[in-house]
């Protein structure tokens, strides 16, 4: 018998789940351990395969996503790391993009550097926008930098010289005297870890890379070496940003390429989702206690990105955190959960988050020292959580304890009882994420109409319902298992690899040699991480980033079968000029194009989940628990509301609303006009009904 | 539930939801848009607005410049066209500097929204262009109208028909006229989505008109200014600031007076206008004085109609902040950044250690035409935002290389140099260039640029704070002033037209920030930490 392990250790739980050979999943949630994170998982392990009677050696295959590389970020805890740059550029991760990401704050206060000034040293090197050496490699000068290194105790050095995506000549010359040098010191260079244009953005990301590489790499061995001597001689594979697995030797020599792995988990089991029930336009939604993450999933695909912002330290916003420029499964990110804390501002608006009370002291009904109302506390307050079915069984909600909360931090200043400001605080978290949901499509040119919504996490269902009736869309989908989706999508992932490349050329004078060369290149070198896993079919996916001549934002192209001959200028600005219009609703003629970075993804091929139709039709009724009156956001009033166990909600059995669907560790709301039928996998497909006045 | 709470919970989730429809148009511009300073400085806005006029919410953009201009705008757009010439379908325009936002390179598009026959208010947006005709973008032009084409306020679409004469002249009257039409559209587009979202939510909460949640805004915004404003002791509180302007040193004066009733900015004192097209209409010089009155006292209020009425300006006519037509504007900025910290000067005397010292305030833009030595070859136009350091703050030390009040962004060497023959061979923190202070300034930074081989640079620099730096708050040491030259020692203006010469070297050196407090009262720590750094030596 072959199973097989997905485990995802998150900043809180660390997640492990068994796939038996029957394709079914077993779970278990453990508290990560900080200090050690794979002494969680060996537990986690060893607990399920003694419950479900496995040997270590059945294991086929071990899939992990982990958060350690981005909290060692986040909290500096990488190794003592120099930059070596290109001289008359020591300060380029310093000066970022010189602005001010919030212009309204005379305090602002700007993200420091991952490496400081005093271990940042410059090389007498330069080459040209074309990848030309304009300054010879000054060997010489190379030699006293690493002198320095040695003296200065560094672990790791980070290299970035400019323009060296087109032409890494000198970042190898250095990395090979450094390692002569110094063979105990590691060396990322930024011409492999990132080979994209614009130099804060590349130097940030090798930076990020040498960081919190010793730590990462003895990490993985640590684990690999622990798996072994238990008896799981099986491959270890590692998901990375872009939704897809490497192995431990490149996740070792490219952790950069593990942060954000676990919340990409969860896109890709909203993608496994979509692709079953043949939705091809979906938005996926994941709500926990602290951010609500939001994606879009268009033909069964995650959208991506070619880079991201980790550690944003002020509120979410845009530009307080560090960019990295790896290829990454695009979402966006707010400060919308279960532990965010509502207050009234200065103009008698209620706010909800960013700020969280979190797990500790966590929301005021925890009765844990949190006097702050959350999110939690009005879901409380409105009877969509209870302390009979609340899943958790080490908190004992208390409701008064929520009420005097509401009462005071929102109640109080605009005069409302505490379902006044219950109601209140949900409608305001609720808009805030439909909000964010809309700027995220429009952003990508998306029309959100016609999507479905996946929702998961413990925070989602709560509010998915309601969300879809502020955004208009006439279906969600709240699939079995949502609590550990992520580290079910970490067995639904592809062995996939996307190498990406900046390479300017115009379609007025396009460069037809340059562009097969880099999308040769860029194909090889995809195909050889992919084959480090597999020996499978793979699907390869070419991708360019174009714009108009004089703009400043790209859009994506695909390329598909395109041919780069002595038409393919022509045929590639047509297909521009047609992303464009579906993208911002017209093309402009005449205009010149170019294209800026060439992106080429190789990956195996998975077996599609067998295609389900989803079934709408309202058989017969669930059968009821209980009732208890709770807040119906569309009758605007508290309303006797059915209280239905899911795992007592039969395949084709529906629920209408007003009703909570309860389980272990969520609760899934309905208003009035929704109903709920119960699919054969378990999932939830949720729309809206007739209701007769 | 009563229905004076749900109304109230309904204007609260409609005005949130305005301000997330607005950054939505605002977003889409930014995308679409041609020119740089749209791209890398935000320099848009868009805006709801009453049936009056009035503005209900704007979208937070990168350029306080378009705080107060937009937001005046609409009431001369209802007033030109005619209030009974307003139907549905009919889009207008102007790039009046005087109607607008200060200069001819903005051009603002509003959209009368209505209910049936009912026109319920406006949705209005603004974006700069890559080219208005003219002179092209900077000092030269000796009167407005050499500066550009000007197009009154009038109809773009009436009734759904668009004004082909319009767009035939506009056409005919720019350098890039796909990309200037371009946007022009895209404007137009972004209120049209602007609109079909508004009515959606008028529908979802049983509306035919804004005018409720209008009052609802302006009732509690005008209250929570009130409230923010009342820290403030009334009096009279004067200012003066000498910055190097374009020709002669520009002496800036203000005095401000604080009432029950607002704040009023009168610029008497002021220097006259200048031949140069650095002079700044008076809306725009408002835009920079409520800025920073807001975002000192009051940060978190959002811009709009109520919030925008107690900040009052008065200027005679004639001096640089108060240009008349038809004065040249086209470079407004230069100056107009000035009036923020400025202003805040005045406002210090008022609030003792809460204000911070002063900063390089305005942008060195580097701006050049590169030429190839072969002359058949067309100019390269170059154009990239660079920032020196800020003023230090009561209890935190200046930003490095940052701007303000600007919301610049600066662009990045590599993409520059793909762009054209311009190579970069430093660009780095300029050290010991801060004021010091118990918080000292921001530093400043070093650029060096060079033509790549067989060309060079017509230049036209633009660069303040050489012979006047920024002077430090309460015993803070003044910022290093700035430094233009070349490689060779030869002499470089810091203003007016020259030519950085194949084979040479540009070196700019921008100005630092002021310090704030005694400098002998700076923590121990942070003296030795910025000496490790290499920021200061030793």
């Amino acid at each position: 018998m072959t199973v097989r392990i997905g485990a995802d250790v998150g900043g809180t739980f660390t997640d492990i789940v068994l796939e038996l050979a029957d394709g079914t999943f077993e779970s278990t949630k453990l508290l990560t351990t900080h200090d050690a994170p794979e002494a969680a998982i060996l537990t986690g392990l060893d607990q399920i395969c003694r419950v479900y009677d496995v040997q270590f050696a059945d294991i086929g295959q071990i899939i992990h996503g982990t958060t350690l590389a981005t909290n060692a970020l986040i909290e500096r805890r990488g190794a003592a790391t120099a930059l070596v740059t290109t001289a008359g550029f020591r300060d380029v991760i310093e000066t970022r993009t010189e602005s001010r990401y919030e212009q309204y704050d005379l305090d602002i206060v700007l993200p420091k550097p991952l490496i400081e000034r005093k271990d940042r040293f410059v090389v007498t090197e330069r080459l040209n926008a074309r990848g030309e050496v304009v300054v010879p490699f000054d060997e010489d000068d190379a030699g006293r930098v690493i002198e320095r290194i040695d003296a200065g105790g560094y672990r790791s050095v980070a290299v970035g010289f400019l323009h060296s995506y087109q032409n890494p000549v000198h970042e190898q010359r250095f990395r090979e005297l450094l390692r002569d040098a110094l063979p105990d010191v590691t060396v990322s260079v930024s011409s492999e870890v990132s080979p994209q244009m614009r130099e804060y953005e590349r130097f940030n990301t090798v930076c990020a890379n040498a960081y919190v590489q010793p730590l990462m790499a003895s990490y993985l061995v640590r684990l690999r070496d622990e798996l072994q001597a238990r008896g799981a001689s099986c491959p270890l594979y590692l998901i990375h940003s872009g939704g897809g697995l490497m192995s431990v030797d490149s996740a070792a020599a490219f952790p950069v390429r593990l942060i954000e792995s676990g919340p990409a988990g969860g896109a890709i089991f909203a993608a496994d989702l979509a692709a079953r029930y043949g939705r091809d336009r979906v938005l996926s939604f994941d709500m926990g206690g602290t951010t609500a993450k939001i994606s879009l999933i268009e033909d069964f695909t995650p959208q991506t990105a070619k880079t991201f912002e980790v550690d944003r330290t002020a509120r979410f916003k845009k530009g307080s955190g560090m960019p990295i420029s790896i290829p990454v499964i695009e979402m966006i990110e707010i400060g919308a959960g279960g532990g965010s804390i509502a207050r009234v501002d200065t103009l008698g608006q209620i706010r909800v988050g960013p700020h969280s009370a979190g797990s500790e002291p966590g929301p005021a009904c925890y009765d844990r020292g949190g006097t702050d109302a959350t999110v939690t506390d009005a879901n409380l307050q409105l009877g969509r959580l209870h302390p009979d079915t609340f899943g958790a069984t080490d908190i004992a909600l208390n409701p008064q304890l929520a009420a005097d909360a509401l009462a005071r931090s929102v109640g109080s200043t605009l005069g409302l009882d505490p379902l006044g400001a219950a109601i209140g605080v949900g409608e305001v978290v609720d808009e805030n994420m439909a909000n964010a949901a809309r700027v995220h499509a429009v952003e990508n040119g998306k029309d959100l109409a016609g999507f479905t919504m996946i929702a998961f996490g413990g925070g989602a269902p709560l509010h998915a319902a309601r969300l879809i009736d502020k955004l208009g869309l006439d279906e969600l989908l709240v699939p079995p298992g949502a609590g550990v989706g992520s580290a079910i999508g970490f067995l639904r992932a592809p062995f996939a690899y996307e190498a990406v490349r900046s390479f300017f050329t115009s379609t007025v004078d396009f460069d037809v040699d340059g562009v097969n060369g880099v999308l040769t290149e860029l194909e090889h070198e995809a195909q050889s991480f992919v084959r480090e896993g597999t020996d499978a079919e793979v699907t390869v996916l070419r991708q360019v980033s174009m714009r108009y001549v004089g703009q400043g934002w790209e859009i994506p192209v695909r390329l598909d079968d395109l041919v780069f001959d002595d038409f393919a200028a022509e045929q590639l600005a047509a297909r521009f000029r047609k992303a464009y219009e579906e993208f911002f609703g017209r093309a402009i003629d005449d205009l010149a194009i170019e294209a800026v970075s060439w992106s080429v993804r190789v990956a195996s091929v998975t077996a599609p989940p067998e295609r389900v139709e989803l079934d709408s039709v309202a058989r017969q009724p669930a059968d009821w628990g209980t009732t208890r009156d709770a807040y119906d956001a569309v009758a605007r009033t508290t309303v006797p509301t059915a209280v239905v166990d899911r795992a007592l909600i039969a395949p084709g059995a529906y629920v209408d609303g007003p009703a909570v669907i309860v389980e272990d560790q969520t609760t899934t709301v309905l208003a009035t006009h929704h109903r709920c039928v119960a699919q054969l996998d378990g999932t939830l497909l949720i729309v809206r009904r007739e209701v007769r006045p | 539930m009563t229905s004076d709470i749900r109304r109230e919970l309904d204007h609260q989730v409609m005005w949130n939801r305005l301000i997330s429809v607005l950054e939505e148009q605002a977003l889409t511009l930014v995308r679409t848009a041609f020119s740089t300073s749209v791209r890398e400085a935000g320099d848009l806005s868009a805006g709801l607005f009453d049936r009056r006029g009035r503005m209900i919410a704007q979208a937070v953009t990168g350029t306080p410049g378009h705080v107060n201009t937009m937001a005046a705008a609409l009431v001369y757009f209802i007033n030109d066209i005619g209030p009974d010439r307003i139907y549905p379908g009919d889009v207008y325009i102007t790039n009046d500097p005087w109607k607008g936002t200060g200069h001819l390179h903005d051009i603002t598009v509003a959209t009368p929204v209505f209910v049936d026959d009912d026109m319920i208010g406006f949705f209005a947006s603004t974006a700069h262009v890559v080219d208005i005709g003219g002179r092209g973008f900077g000092p030269d032009a000796r009167e407005v109208y050499e500066e550009g084409v000007c197009i009154p306020i009038m109809k773009w679409i009436e009734r759904g028909t668009l004004n082909r004469d319009l767009v035939n002249i506009v056409r005919n009257n720019v350098r890039e006229p796909d990309q200037v039409i371009g946007d022009i559209h895209g404007l137009a587009a972004s209120n049209d989505t602007g609109m079909r979202r508004l009515h959606v939510m008028l529908e979802e909460f049983g509306l035919t008109d804004l005018d409720g949640l209008a009052e609802f805004v302006f009732a509690r915004t005008h209250d929570a200014t009130m409230a923010a404003l009342v820290h403030v002791p009334n009096g009279e509180y004067h200012n003066e600031m000498v910055v190097d302007g374009y020709a002669d040193p520009v002496t800036l004066a203000v005095t401000l007076t604080v009432s029950d009733e607002g704040m009023h900015a009168d610029f008497a004192g002021t220097s006259g206008t200048s031949p140069y097209g650095v002079n700044v209409p008076i809306n725009y010089a408002h835009a920079y004085f409520t800025y920073g009155m807001l975002v000192a006292l009051a940060p978190e209020l959002p811009n709009n109609y109520a919030s925008l009425l107690p900040f009052t300006v008065s200027a005679p006519p004639g001096v640089i902040v108060n240009a008349v037509r038809p004065d040249p504007v086209a470079i407004r900025h230069v100056i107009g950044h000035f009036v923020t910290d400025l202003c805040l000067g005045a406002l210090a005397q008022a609030l003792p250690h809460r204000i911070p010292a002063e900063g390089s305030g305005a942008l060195w833009n580097f701006q050049a035409s590169a030429r190839s030595d072969d002359a058949g070859a067309p100019p390269v136009e170059l154009l990239m935002f660079n920032s020196g350091g800020t003023g230090a703050r009561p209890h935190l030390d200046g930003l490095t290389a940052t701007a303000f009040p600007s919301g610049v962004r600066t662009m990045s060497v590599e993409a520059t140099e793909q762009v054209g023959p311009i190579i970069f061979w430093r660009k780095e923190i300029r050290e010991d260039s801060a004021g010091a202070g118990r918080q000292r300034g921001g530093f400043g930074q070093v650029i060096e640029i060079a033509p790549t081989d067989g060309y060079h640079f017509e230049f036209s620099a633009m660069f303040d704070r050489c012979e006047h730096p920024a002077r430090g708050r309460e015993g803070g040491g003044p910022g290093a002033p700035g430094g233009v030259r070349l490689d060779d020692g030869s002499p470089f203006a810091s203003k007016g037209k020259q030519t950085v010469p194949a084979g040479r070297r540009l070196i700019l050196e921008l100005p630092g920030g002021g310090g704030f407090g005694d400098p002998g009262d700076r923590d121990p720590a942070a003296v030795a930490d910025d000496r490790a750094q290499g920021y200061v030596s030793a």
